[in-house]
């Protein structure tokens, strides 16, 4: 699904890791690990676009970096710290938004469907900003499921839950894998996935190796 | 496309609902500069009638443009618009659905003050369903320009140390852009107190919206795909 080597992301026209190389295929679950401030969240954002990228090489199903960007994020469901949910809307009326723009259809019973899916039963008419860290994150968890997507990139998937939360990320993880899914997840390396996994160990670049002028 | 500027326009004007407070802010500033031009100039004085229409007009320009930084605010730290940029395809149906949302509420509680506007600056009552046809117009071309603007610079508000860099940013980039649109909108009230006909400067105006309401929000995609 993605072959990728030479790659590398920049901050200030420095890079922020070791060039690293990864395959991806179908069923895959792929753990990014390393130290704070490595670049672990912005190589997902750069995969997405979002940040500057360095690569020798990267292909989307085939399709080369970088016209495969659009094909990325039409596929791809980014997690990230923010929640991209509105404070001032209820649940169910920020799924709906997101869901209305993968054209996937949300009536009142699939939205108590997810509620219940996602554990947050009771919840769906609630404004997110009266929910707490954790119930937020479920709520976020929704946007993964609507449409095709055959591509995950979990930015640190387990922040803020609790045991039974954790146990729901693993058990749509599984789901998702086992429909020919992928995933890239970043972790701390405190808390990791039970199921088996690769792991990719991002390394800081040795300033002034890389010379980009 | 379709779906997603439904729910978007309806998104906006939920999100405006839900904060009233920050939606009248705009109609409040808009009255307040009315009043600091009627007690500068003096409510006496012949120069008011001169000059009334022009004030009228740019305090709701102004008005229009404090509102503006809202239009992306709080989109950048809750990574709401990080997912609109990887949601390509639908961004141009947001976007539409951003604008119009915009424009209806902004529009709307500025022809609320209208009326209050239009005493406190001593214009006559038969020149209302006028200016609030030209202010209708205005402020839809103002919203779809801001839009651009807005985009441009969503994410300079957003970076740590640049403070309100972003917003002053945006005045700069978009009051050049605004003139056409002040000098016809404010051409049509002009035309009618002198006794004139303001269906050209009407015409102007709108074919001005017409061509600010397409061409806008694709360079606001544009805008949100470089940044």
């Amino acid at each position: 699904m993605l072959q990728t080597h030479g790659l590398s992301c920049l901050r200030d026209a420095q890079p922020l890791f070791e060039p690293v190389a990864f395959t991806l295929v179908p069923g895959q679950l792929l753990l990014i690990e390393g130290e704070n401030g490595v670049g672990k969240t912005t190589l997902l954002r750069a995969l997405l676009g979002l940040a500057p990228l360095n690569v020798d090489s990267l292909a989307f199903d085939g399709l080369p970096w970088p016209g495969c960007l659009s094909q990325i994020r039409r596929r791809a469901r980014w997690l990230g710290h923010a929640a991209a949910l509105k404070p001032e809307l209820t649940v169910a009326e920020n799924w709906r938004f997101w869901a209305a723009l993968e054209e996937f259809p949300l009536a009142n019973a699939d939205v108590l469907v997810f509620g219940e899916r996602l554990k947050l039963q009771g919840f769906e008419d609630a404004r997110v900003g009266t929910l707490s860290a954790g119930q937020k994150k479920r709520a976020q968890l929704a946007r993964l499921l609507f449409g095709a997507a055959k591509l995950w990139l979990l930015d640190e998937p387990f922040a803020n839950l609790d045991r039974a939360g954790i146990a729901l990320i693993e058990a749509l993880v599984e789901t998702f894998l086992q429909a020919g899914g992928a995933i890239i997840a970043t972790s701390h390396g405190v808390l990791s996935f039970a199921r088996p996994h690769s792991t990719l160990v991002l390394h800081p670049a040795l300033q002034g190796a890389y010379d980009f002028e | 496309m379709n779906s997603a500027f439904i729910a978007s326009f309806r998104r906006e004007l939920t999100l405006r609902i839900r904060q009233p407070a920050a939606a009248l802010y705009p109609a409040a500033f808009a009255v307040l500069v009315a009043l600091l031009i009627g007690f500068a100039v003096g409510a006496n004085s012949s120069a008011l009638s001169l000059i009334a229409p022009a004030a009228l007009f740019i305090a709701m320009l102004l008005a229009v443009f404090l509102a503006l930084e809202q239009m992306f605010a709080g989109d950048v730290s809750d990574g709401t618009l990080d997912a609109l940029v990887c949601a390509d395809h639908a961004m141009l149906g947001v976007l539409y659905g951003k604008a119009l949302g915009f424009w209806l509420s902004s529009c709307a509680t500025l022809l609320l003050a209208l009326p209050v506007l239009m005493v406190l600056l001593k214009l006559p009552a038969d020149l209302a369903p006028l200016i609030c046809l030209s202010l209708t117009l205005a402020s839809l071309s103002l919203s779809f320009l801001g839009l651009a603007g807005a985009a441009l610079t969503a994410r300079l508000n957003a970076q740590e140390g640049a403070g309100a860099g972003g917003a002053m940013l945006l005045l700069l980039l978009i009051l050049p852009q605004a003139v056409p649109v002040l000098i016809f909108a404010l051409g049509a009230v002009q035309a009618a107190v002198v006794g004139e006909s303001p269906k050209s400067a009407l015409y102007f105006l709108a074919s001005l919206s017409i061509i600010y309401v397409t061409l806008a929000p694709f360079a606001a995609r544009l805008a949100l795909r470089a940044s």
